[in-house]
C-alpha cells in the first residue's frame, strides 16, 4: 500500500505533506497531496515518518505527523480513508473553503 | 532538579534540607529525611525519634487525613504530581493548610509546570522541585502575570470581591 | 448586562499577555507541543482537521452589539468570514492562525470577551436560559448567578486540573431552556418558604459515551451559600473523580459509581466545613452584580400591536414567523424575537460576518443593544417592541435570518462533525442540510409541529443526540459513515434519554427514515400531541415496525 506522511503546520494549523526527504534528513513540507513523497512500501514509509518526527522536533514547523494510505485513482493520488480525504480537500459542505477551493493558498 | 521558593516579587533556589529515602533505603544518621506515607506509617516512632526532621511525600491518592494527627511533628509534606494534569494535590494542599492548619513546608514534587506555580502558591504550596533549567527565570515571570484573583484561598490575598467592598484593602 | 470593572479587565488582559508569551515560547521551540497543548486548550484553541479552531466564550449566552461587531470583525480579519454558534452558547472560529491568536484574544479583551477555559479539564462556560431577563415564567434572572459562578470559576487555583471538563448550567424558570438535567452541575432556581431565592442542585448529568440525567442532591440551597456548595462539589470530584480512564472521568461516572447518596454525604460533609467561610457571598456583592441585570427602560406600551396584527393577517410568511420565532415577553407590548440560524440547505448555527454585523445593528435599533445565543444554536433579540416586529422581520428576511422554524423539525441541533472536527467519526452537517431540504415546505413543518432533531458526528455528543426527539449519531462502520437513530430524548424539565431504534443506516438512507418516522407520528397522533408526546404514549414499537417491518 502506498503511503504518505501528513501533518499540521504549527503556525496556522494547515494540513501539510512530507514532500522531500533530502540529504542529511532535511525535510520539506508541501500544502498539496500531489507534491507529497510517496512511500511504496512499509520500510520506506517508516523511514519517512521517522524523518518527519525528527523534523517536527528540530525545526518546529509541523506537529502530529502520521502515515496515511493512498491510492491512485484516475491518475491522481487519493487517501483511502474518507477522514483523510476530507483533510486533503476541506469541509464537504463549504466547497469554497480549504484546499479544494480554487486559488486557495491552502 | 532545583528547589525553588518565592521571595517577594521574585524567586530563589534554596538548599534542600531533606534527603529523599525510598522504602528500602537506609536512613542517614542525622538530617532531614523525606519518606513515603507507607514507610512513615510503618516506622513512625523510629522516624520521629531520630536526629533530624521528618517529611512525608503523599501520592495523589493518599489523603492528608492519614497524617493529620502527626502534622505538628512533620516539617515537610511533599505532594507528588506523577503527571502535571493530576490536580488532586491542589485540594490536598488546601486541606493541609486551611483545614488542618499545617504550618510546615508544603512542597510540589514530580511533573511541575511553571504555568501551575501561581495556582500552587495560592493553594498553599511553599516550595517547588523543578527540573527545567529555566525554572527560576520562569518562576519570576509567572509571578507578574496575575495581578488580581477572584477566589479566596488560605493565602489571604485580597480577592476582587474584597477589593470591591473595601478598595483600601491591598495585600 | 455585566460590565467589567478594573479587576475583570486586568484579569483578561493579564491572560492575553500570558498567552502571547506562551505562543512565542512555542513558536521558538522553547515549549514542546506536549507542554503547550494544555496551555493552548485552557485558552480554547484546538487543532482540528483543517486548521486551528478557537472557541470564544459568550458567558451565559449574552452579548451586546459592540461585542457582536467585534466577533464579526474577527471573522473578517482573522478567519474566513463566518463563525459557528455552539450548543454551549459559545462561538467557534474554524480557521485562526496560532501566531495571530494572541492578537485575536487582544481584540476580544477590548470588548470584555475572552476564550478562557472554553476547553481543557477545568470549569467551562456556565450556560443559561436564552430568555433570561425577558421570560414571563422566570423567578429571577439566572444570569446574576451565572456571572457570580463565572468569576468564581475563572482561573480557580484548585480546580484547573480536574479529572475532566466540567459544565454548569442554571435555569431561572421551571421551564428549563438550559438543559440543566444533562450538565455536570445543574442549578434550578426556586423560592424557599419565606420567598427567598435558592437553588435545587443537580449533579452528574451528562451526555457522551455514557449519558445520565443529573441527580438532585440538595432540594434547596440558599443563595448566599452557592459558591461554598459548588466548591464542596468540585473539591469532592477533584479528589475522587477517576483519572485512570478518560471515558470514566466525568462527574456523572463518579456519582454513578459512588452512589448518589454517598456522593451527597461527601459533599455535605465537606460543605459543613466551608459554608461560613470567605466563600459566603456578601449581600453587597450579590446586589452589585444584580444591578447589572436590571431590565432596560421598557416603554409603557399597550399589549396590542396593530401593525403586527395587520401584517399577520395579510402575510402568511410573516404570520408563520411570528407564530414560531416570537415568544411572549414579561413586559406588556414587548416580545422576544428568535433569529433562526437554520436556513434550508445551509450548515446549522453558522453566521457570516455580515449577518453578525446586521444582528448587532438590529440589536441597537430594536433590542436595547442586547443579543442572546441559544444552546440550540440560534440567536435572540430579547426585548423587541411587538408593534415593530414587521420592520424587524423584513430586515432579517433580507439577510436570510428569518426562517420560520424555531422549535420545528428543521431547527436542528448539529455538531460540526467530520467536516471540521478531529474527534468525529462521521459527518453531521450534510445529514442536517438534507433533512432541512426534504422538509423545506412551511406547511409541512407547521403540520408536524414541535420536533427536535439532534445530530452528533461522534460519541462525544456535542450535538446532544441523546436528548433529541429524534437523535442521530454518526459512527464509522468499516470505513463507511453509518448512522444510528434514537427516539424519545428530551432536554427539558421532563428530560429523558433517547432509546436506540435498531440497526443503523447509511448516509443516503437517513432522510427517508426521518420521513418515515414523521409519517408514523402523523398517523398515530391524537389531538394536539407533539412528536414526543405521541412517542411517549405509544412507545417505540410502532416506529420500529414502521421502519424495519414487523418482527
Amino acid at each position: 500500500m502506498k503511503q504518505v506522511v501528513i501533518a499540521s503546520r504549527l503556525s496556522d494549523g494547515l494540513v501539510v505533506f512530507l514532500k522531500q526527504a533530502g540529504q542529511a534528513g532535511a525535510v520539506e513540507w508541501a500544502l498539496r497531496l500531489e507534491s507529497a513523497e510517496v512511500a511504496e512500501n512499509d520500510a520506506r514509509a517508516a523511514e519517512l515518518l521517522a524523518l518527519a518526527e525528527a523534523d517536527a522536533v528540530s525545526t518546529q514547523i509541523v506537529v502530529d505527523p502520521y502515515l496515511i494510505d493512498v491510492e491512485e485513482q484516475d491518475g491522481q493520488l487519493r487517501p483511502t480513508k474518507y477522514r483523510e480525504v476530507i483533510r486533503c480537500l476541506g469541509p464537504t459542505i463549504r466547497l469554497d473553503l480549504g484546499k479544494q477551493a480554487e486559488g486557495s493558498e491552502a | 532538579m532545583a528547589l525553588l521558593e518565592q521571595r517577594g516579587e521574585t524567586a530563589a533556589v534554596i538548599d534542600d534540607r531533606f534527603v529523599r529515602v525510598d522504602d528500602e533505603g537506609a536512613l542517614p544518621e542525622s538530617g532531614g529525611v523525606l519518606v513515603s506515607l507507607s514507610r512513615f506509617l510503618a516506622e513512625k516512632d523510629a522516624l520521629l525519634s531520630r536526629d533530624g526532621d521528618v517529611g512525608v511525600v503523599l501520592q495523589p491518592d493518599e489523603s492528608p487525613t492519614e497524617i493529620e494527627s502527626d502534622l505538628a511533628r512533620l516539617s515537610l509534606v511533599a505532594l507528588d504530581f506523577p503527571v502535571f494534569s493530576d490536580g488532586r494535590a491542589f485540594s490536598s494542599a488546601r486541606l493541609l493548610r486551611e483545614r488542618m492548619g499545617y504550618e510546615g513546608e508544603i512542597r510540589a514534587v514530580g511533573d511541575v509546570l511553571c504555568e501551575q506555580l501561581t495556582f500552587m502558591l495560592r493553594s498553599g504550596f511553599d516550595t517547588f522541585d523543578m527540573s527545567s533549567p529555566k525554572a527560576l527565570e520562569e518562576f519570576a515571570s509567572v509571578l507578574k502575570e496575575v495581578r488580581f484573583v477572584y477566589q479566596p484561598t488560605g493565602d489571604g490575598r485580597a480577592t476582587a470581591i474584597e477589593r470591591r467592598l473595601d478598595p483600601e484593602r491591598a495585600k | 448586562m455585566y460590565r467589567y470593572d478594573e479587576y475583570d479587565h486586568a484579569l483578561v488582559q493579564d491572560r492575553v499577555a500570558q498567552f502571547r508569551r506562551q505562543v512565542e515560547r512555542r513558536m521558538s521551540g522553547e515549549l514542546t507541543e506536549e507542554q503547550f497543548r494544555p496551555l493552548r486548550l485552557m485558552n480554547g484553541l484546538y487543532l482540528q482537521l483543517h486548521a486551528y479552531m478557537l472557541r470564544v466564550a459568550i458567558p451565559y449566552g449574552t452579548l451586546d452589539s459592540r461585542q457582536m461587531r467585534k466577533l464579526a470583525y474577527i471573522a473578517r480579519r482573522y478567519d474566513k468570514g463566518y463563525g459557528h454558534f455552539t450548543t454551549r452558547q459559545n462561538l467557534q472560529y474554524n480557521w485562526p492562525k496560532l501566531e495571530e491568536t494572541p492578537d485575536i484574544l487582544g481584540e476580544l479583551a477590548e470588548v470584555e470577551m475572552h476564550a478562557i477555559q472554553t476547553s481543557g479539564n477545568c470549569i467551562r462556560n456556565t450556560t443559561s436560559d436564552q430568555f433570561a431577563g425577558a421570560a414571563k415564567d422566570e423567578i429571577e434572572d439566572p444570569r446574576i448567578w451565572c456571572e457570580i459562578i463565572r468569576q468564581w470559576s475563572t482561573l480557580h487555583p484548585e480546580f484547573s486540573y480536574l479529572p475532566r471538563k466540567f459544565k454548569i448550567a442554571v435555569t431561572g424558570s421551571e421551564n428549563d431552556r438550559a438543559a440543566v438535567k444533562v450538565h455536570d452541575i445543574g442549578l434550578i432556581m426556586k423560592r424557599g418558604e419565606g420567598g427567598e431565592v435558592g437553588f435545587e442542585v443537580l449533579v452528574g448529568g451528562g451526555l457522551g459515551r455514557t449519558p445520565f440525567l443529573g441527580k438532585s442532591i440538595r432540594d434547596f440551597l440558599p443563595e448566599e451559600h452557592l459558591l461554598s456548595y459548588l466548591e464542596a462539589i468540585l473539591r469532592t470530584y477533584n479528589l475522587i473523580g477517576r483519572r485512570d480512564n478518560k471515558y470514566k472521568a466525568r462527574i456523572k461516572v463518579t456519582v454513578h459509581e459512588t452512589g448518589a447518596e454517598e456522593f451527597t454525604r461527601l459533599v455535605e460533609e465537606e460543605w459543613a466545613s466551608i459554608k461560613d467561610s470567605a466563600l459566603k457571598l456578601p449581600k453587597e456583592e450579590i446586589d452589585r452584580i444584580a444591578a447589572h441585570f436590571v431590565p432596560p427602560d421598557f416603554r409603557a406600551l399597550d399589549s396590542d400591536a396593530p401593525a403586527t396584527v395587520d401584517r399577520e393577517g395579510s402575510d402568511p410568511a410573516f404570520a408563520s414567523w411570528v407564530r414560531h420565532n416570537v415568544v411572549e415577553h414579561k413586559a406588556p407590548g414587548y416580545a422576544i424575537a428568535n433569529i433562526s440560524l437554520k436556513p434550508i440547505g445551509l450548515p446549522p448555527g453558522d453566521a457570516t460576518d455580515e449577518q453578525m454585523d446586521l444582528v448587532a445593528d438590529l440589536a441597537d435599533e430594536f433590542s436595547f443593544g442586547e443579543i442572546r445565543v441559544t444552546h440550540a444554536q440560534n440567536l435572540v433579540l430579547p426585548h423587541v417592541e411587538r408593534d415593530r416586529l414587521p420592520e424587524l422581520y423584513d430586515r432579517l428576511a433580507a439577510a436570510g435570518l428569518a426562517t420560520a422554524n424555531v422549535g420545528l423539525l428543521s431547527d436542528i441541533i448539529c455538531c460540526p462533525g467530520l467536516d471540521y472536527c478531529a474527534l468525529a467519526n462521521a459527518r453531521s452537517i450534510p445529514i442536517a442540510t438534507q433533512i432541512t431540504e426534504r422538509f423545506a415546505e412551511q406547511q409541512r413543518l407547521d403540520e408536524i409541529g414541535n420536533m427536535q432533531i439532534k445530530i452528533s458526528g461522534c460519541i462525544n455528543a456535542c450535538g446532544h443526540h441523546h436528548v433529541g426527539h429524534i437523535g442521530i449519531l454518526g459512527v464509522d462502520r468499516k470505513g463507511e459513515e453509518h448512522y444510528q437513530i434514537q427516539l424519545g430524548g428530551s432536554a427539558s424539565e421532563d428530560a429523558s434519554l433517547g432509546k436506540i431504534l435498531g440497526r443503523g443506516f447509511s448516509a443516503d438512507q437517513v432522510v427517508d427514515i426521518v420521513d418515515k418516522l414523521v409519517s408514523i407520528y402523523l398517523d398515530l397522533r391524537e389531538g394536539d400531541e407533539e412528536f414526543i408526546d405521541t412517542y411517549r404514549r405509544v412507545g417505540q414499537q410502532p416506529f420500529k415496525e414502521g421502519v424495519y417491518g414487523a418482527a
